[in-house]
């Protein structure tokens, strides 16, 4: 189950991937089920700028082994692996 | 691992790849991420006569396999964990896997073609023989093989050695992927010192943060990249926070360093000395520029690519081939040593990318256009055709739209490149479709991974009713930008 949080997250993160990888998306086009490294939305520069912004919106570190496809690849699992990462905090 | 250990894993694939038909001159494929294990292969290859065909693992798989049939390659040397996809792309022919070669590596029969493979196996390998066959974008769609002999890589490893004086303590970073040309640099010049070549994991270097403390702790001594991947240690890598007393060198290649980003590593790495090489695949490196140790912060204007490496010569020449006054702009053109010997079964594409003039010469045409300036060797002004460099890579705008035109709804497709500062350019692709009904931006893009390259996806779609046309019904690419 979906935490509010985790919600909230996710939301922000989509709306980041939209508004810099994919300006003038419909932004129903980005669901939770759209590969994102995969799918050719973020290469590899997208993602360290990816990383980036999560560690400094969220204040959380992703550890360099989870920067790649298998953590990365959809909306849900970068929410998850943010919020996990808070609670750990 | 140790020269005597590497010695003798290269000896044994070198004798399992007899074994299964590798005769002189022979095409050996290599797909496989970096790891001991596949250089090993890349020697294994060289040992037994061969030339070796590196492919990129995280291109799809078709154009991979289409790679190989071109090169009809006797066997592949595959990791284990790229199996499945290849099958696939392999279709029509029987995926035959020979045997296992430790390190999740495979060995795989390829396309059994006699080509001019050599009966004699104990015929000697000569210094105009093959070595390897590097694939770059192709402008029709399929990518062309670049093929460069022992001599040519030799001529270009001398120079290094001439330029760089490496010895035994140095230790050489290999980031470049093995299909990226960068790869001759880093594996043979080092091995040629007996220095230490530190293998740099594909995926570990796109990262940053995690690569920097590698770099530092690895007491690396010559580091060779991509600005791309510089311009993102720089950026992201906080350098800062680490010491490097061990880095003297610093060569970058592949694409124009802009000023900024470059301006930012040199006042965190200030001990090295940094130096701009330049050249086409199919020309190894062929001009340098040293970096001055300052970097004036109003400069904007990229280095020059400098001066021609000795072993090479090179002429700022008209379309005809005639040497144009020193300052003008023209085509630069090079030959020597280090210049490939042809284009893999391209023979018309291979007279075209040379022009010999009346003494019988080839010189390379690099469809760069420079000016030589009096203190600073050549500077780059830009390109003849429609080729951009985007991370490093070559990338043939006709090969995108040639992947778009595959699209069922795309009736007609144009791909342009813009500079940016962000990325050194940006790939716009305007398709013109057969519905009313756009295809969203996510889908774009990932039915580009599917048949292109991760670098090549272009960054921006847009959907205008029909493309503009020149008077010679030409698609105008002038006025396609002027609307965005």
């Amino acid at each position: 189950m979906e935490s509010a949080a985790e919600s909230d997250i996710r939301g922000s993160i989509k709306d980041y991937i939209l508004a810099e990888f994919l300006p003038g998306e419909n932004p129903d086009s980005l669901s939770d089920d759209t590969p994102l490294i995969t799918g050719g939305i973020l290469d590899s520069i997208a993602t360290v700028k990816l990383i980036v912004f999560l560690e400094e919106s969220f204040g959380v570190r992703i550890e360099p082994h989870e920067m790649n496809a298998d953590f990365l690849n959809f909306l849900p699992d970068i929410a998850s692996l943010v919020e996990e990462r808070r609670r750990q905090a | 691992m140790t020269y005597r250990e590497l010695q003798t894993r290269a000896e044994k694939l070198s004798e399992d790849m007899i074994r299964h038909g590798v005769r002189p001159r022979d095409r050996v494929g290599i797909y496989a991420p970096k790891s001991v294990g596949t250089v090993a292969a890349l020697l294994g290859t060289l040992y037994s006569r061969g030339a070796y065909v590196p492919v990129d693992c995280s291109a799809p798989p078709a154009r991979n396999a289409g790679i190989f049939a071109d090169a009809s390659i006797r066997l592949a040397v595959v990791a284990e964990s790229l199996l499945e996809g290849f099958r696939g792309a392999w279709d029509a022919r029987s995926l035959d896997v020979l045997e296992p070669l430790g390190d999740g590596l495979v060995l795989v029969r390829g396309v059994d073609a006699e080509g001019d493979s050599v009966a004699d196996t104990n015929a000697r390998a000569t210094p105009a023989d093959v070595a390897y066959i590097l694939y770059t974008s192709g402008s029709t769609g399929k990518p062309k093989g670049v093929v460069h002999t022992h001599q040519s890589a030799l001529s270009f490893i001398d120079w290094c050695s001439e330029a760089f004086t490496p010895t035994a303590a140095d230790r050489f970073s290999s980031h470049a992927p093995f299909h990226f040309d960068l790869s001759i640099l880093d594996l043979y010049v080092p091995l040629k010192h007996g220095a230490t070549v530190v293998l740099i994991d594909e995926e570990l270097g796109k990262q940053p943060l995690r690569l920097a403390p590698v770099i530092a702790a690895s007491g690396i001594t010559v580091w060779y990249s991509t600005p791309s991947i510089l311009r993102v240690l720089a950026e992201y890598g906080r350098l800062d926070r680490l010491e490097f007393p061990s880095l003297r060198t610093v060569l970058f290649a592949g694409e124009v360093f802009p000023v900024k980003h470059l301006r930012a590593l040199k006042k965190i790495w200030r001990v090295p000395r940094f130096f701009n090489l330049y050249g086409p695949t199919e020309t190894n490196v062929c001009t340098y520029y040293e970096i001055p140790d300052e970097i004036p912060d109003d400069r904007t204007e990229p280095f020059p690519i400098g001066f021609t490496c000795s072993g090479d010569r090179a002429i700022v020449a008209d379309e005809s081939g005639r040497e144009v006054a020193k300052g003008e702009e023209g085509e630069l053109l090079v030959t020597g040593g280090s210049v490939m010997r042809e284009y893999w079964n391209l023979p018309a594409r291979t007279a075209q990318a040379f022009y010999i003039d009346a003494g019988g010469t080839a010189w390379y045409r690099t469809g760069d256009v420079v000016r030589e300036s009096s203190t600073d060797g050549y500077i780059f002004v830009g390109r003849r055709d429609r080729m951009v460099k985007r991370r490093g890579y070559r990338v043939e705008l006709g090969e995108i739209e040639a992947a778009l035109y595959r699209h069922p709804l795309v009736t007609e497709a144009a791909v342009a490149a813009v500079p940016d500062e962000e990325n050194g350019v940006s790939i716009r692709a305007f398709l013109s479709l057969s519905t009313a009904n756009r295809p969203s931006l996510v889908e774009m893009k990932r039915f580009c991974i599917e048949h292109l390259p991760a670098y090549m996806v272009p960054d921006k779609f847009y959907f205008p009713e029909s493309l503009p046309k020149t008077s010679t019904d030409k698609i105008d690419y002038q006025r396609l930008l002027a609307t965005v």
